[in-house]
């Protein structure tokens, strides 16, 4: 493993392995000078939603993304998956440029967001053979696939014709994810996959982000308001404040690096607090409110 | 795969899907059907009050072919508002698939789902006023479907692009759009009787030919050379229209990128 995949400021004693991650070829995901604003007003200047972000994740790792609630995640996040265009900056996965080989690129990648957007008038089956067609995979591999992804995430066959609109917050979330796992992305998005989940929900989803990692070989790129659930599954850690990453490192890099720089304990809460300069109930409390876009 | 093979997979999924939800809102499609039929013998029964046969068969044209028109321009023009209802435009919208695949796959369920919906109307009008399609010239009338569809589908392609840039305004822009359409194309009268503003605008809606041509074929039993000067325009409109339509959903997809409108509302 070498140190280029680490946050560069950690000492090597807080180096934590990161499972799978092959620093070997093109970066599985290459983000350099990333900037995002939003003309909300003509009458005031634009609201800068994602200020000269870069970072660089190897393949097989899962990269976590802290921030407040409008620090520019989710934006980030959609500016990866091609949803949003650059003003400023570059975004690169597995060597192919999001701009110039558009199409390549959306066949290595596929997110989950928040909400757990379909048809909710169709069937898990109806949602999932849609976006496997979109990916081109014939409808056969796709149902047999789509079988064993959903009876992994605890989803029997009885509910796959089932609306999806009968189906708990934490269900629809699965079938979200079995929907982008179906089309075999290397490169994945998670934009709070676990937001909203009971604890079982959670923990489901969670141990099947880390089957991914292991089994599937898969590049993770989570965003989460879950400091266990990033200490858990991410290998390094970015925390954004006000579209800017202010710290990267891994979990224990981060720690040791706000008890050394600010005298906190050595916890994530405190990494978060003191590079987003709020609390969690700060967070918590403010709700939603991404940039407007 | 090859990338023909990718696109006629990926053009299926939109007919596919479109024909699920059809299937799932069983309920409001019979509604919708009973409106158009029950629409369709209201207008035409006016006809049939003056006991002018030929003003009762221009109705039952015009109120039948509008209504596959509609259904068609309708379908294509709530392409994105129907994904921004269900907050599903951003991840369609992030499949390896060309806008042009896209758009056809919606356009192709909708004439499908227009041909069956104006079948059904055909045959309960045809039914109702005992009506003699013996001297009808029904491959014509079919002809002019197709090519009129063609040119219809640019002008819903364009209209989709509404809602992407408006995210609020745009459906209703849609409506008004179709509208307006119903009022200049001659639907239930000569486009004659417009005023001369109205008429130049007529002559640019593709439903005019469509309901000209398909009223002669249908009435008159006019032959399908007779009913080249209304073939023309139309072939013209969907030359112009549909590479026109592609190129601005193009525009207003990077437009939708740049300002953050692809974002889930509703």
């Amino acid at each position: 493993m070498s140190i280029a995949v680490l946050g560069a400021t950690q000492s090597p004693a807080s180096i934590r392995p990161i499972a799978k991650a092959y620093p070997t070829g093109p970066a599985a995901l290459l983000v350099e000078h990333a900037t995002k604003r939003f003309k909300v007003d003509r009458r005031k200047p634009p609201v800068m939603a994602v200020d000269d972000v870069s970072i660089r994740l190897e393949r097989g790792e899962i990269y976590g993304l802290l921030g407040a609630n409008g620090s520019g995640k989710s934006t980030f996040i959609r500016l990866v998956s091609g949803l949003l265009t650059l003003d400023a900056g570059r975004v690169e996965v597995f060597g192919h440029d999001l701009v110039r080989e558009e199409m390549a690129v959306k066949r290595l990648i596929n997110r989950v967001s928040v909400d757990a957007a379909f048809f909710k008038k169709l069937s898990p089956a109806e949602n999932l053979s849609f976006a496997a067609r979109l990916y081109g995979l014939d409808s056969g591999e796709a149902r047999r696939k789509a079988a064993l992804i959903m009876a992994r995430l605890g989803i029997g066959e009885k509910r796959m014709g089932r609306p999806v609109e009968q189906m708990s917050r934490g269900m629809q979330q699965k079938v979200a994810i079995a929907r982008a796992i179906l089309t075999s992305p290397t490169l994945l998005l998670l934009d709070e996959p676990t937001t909203g989940l009971d604890p079982r929900s959670k923990l489901d989803v969670q141990t099947f982000i880390e089957e991914l990692q292991a089994d599937h070989d898969a590049t993770i790129l989570l965003t989460t308001h879950d400091l266990a659930e990033a200490e858990r599954l991410c290998g390094r850690i970015g925390i954004l404040a006000g579209g800017r990453l202010a710290v990267e490192a891994t979990p224990e890099g981060l720690k040791a690096r706000v008890a050394a720089e600010h005298g906190l304990v050595p916890t994530l809460e405190s990494a978060f607090m003191a590079y987003t300069g709020r609390s969690l109930d700060d967070d918590v409390e403010e709700g939603e409110a991404e940039p407007a876009e | 795969m090859t990338a023909i093979q990718r696109d006629v997979r990926a053009g299926y999924a939109f007919v596919e899907r479109n024909f699920n939800l059809t299937k799932r809102y069983w309920g409001w499609e019979v509604a919708f059907l009973v409106y158009a039929v029950a629409g369709a013998l209201s207008v035409s029964l006016i006809g049939q009050s003056v006991g002018n046969r030929r003003l009762l068969m221009s109705l039952v044209v015009g109120a039948v072919f509008w209504n596959y028109l509609s259904v068609v321009f309708q379908s294509i023009g709530d392409t994105i508002t129907w994904e921004r209802w269900e907050g599903t435009l951003e991840y369609t919208m992030m499949a390896p698939v060309r806008r042009s695949v896209q758009l056809l796959g919606s356009a192709l369920f909708a004439v499908v789902y227009g041909l069956i919906h104006t079948a059904v109307l055909l045959v309960v009008l045809a039914l109702f006023f005992s009506l003699d399609l013996g001297h009808a010239n029904l491959g014509a009338a079919a002809i002019f479907m197709v090519v009129g569809s063609a040119s219809l589908i640019g002008i819903g392609m364009l209209a989709a692009i509404l809602p992407m840039m408006s995210v609020e305004r745009g459906s209703q822009m849609v409506f008004v759009l179709q509208s307006c359409l119903l009022l200049i194309s001659g639907v239930y009268y000569s486009t004659d009787i417009l005023p001369g503003w109205m008429q130049l605008l007529s002559r640019i809606s593709p439903a005019t030919y469509v309901l000209d041509a398909i009223r002669k074929a249908l009435i008159d039993g006019a032959s399908a050379d007779q009913l080249l000067p209304d073939l023309w325009p139309l072939l013209a409109m969907a030359f112009v229209f549909i590479p026109v339509g592609l190129w601005g959903f193009g525009w207003a997809e990077r437009y939708a990128k740049r300002t953050g409108k692809l974002k889930r509302v509703g």
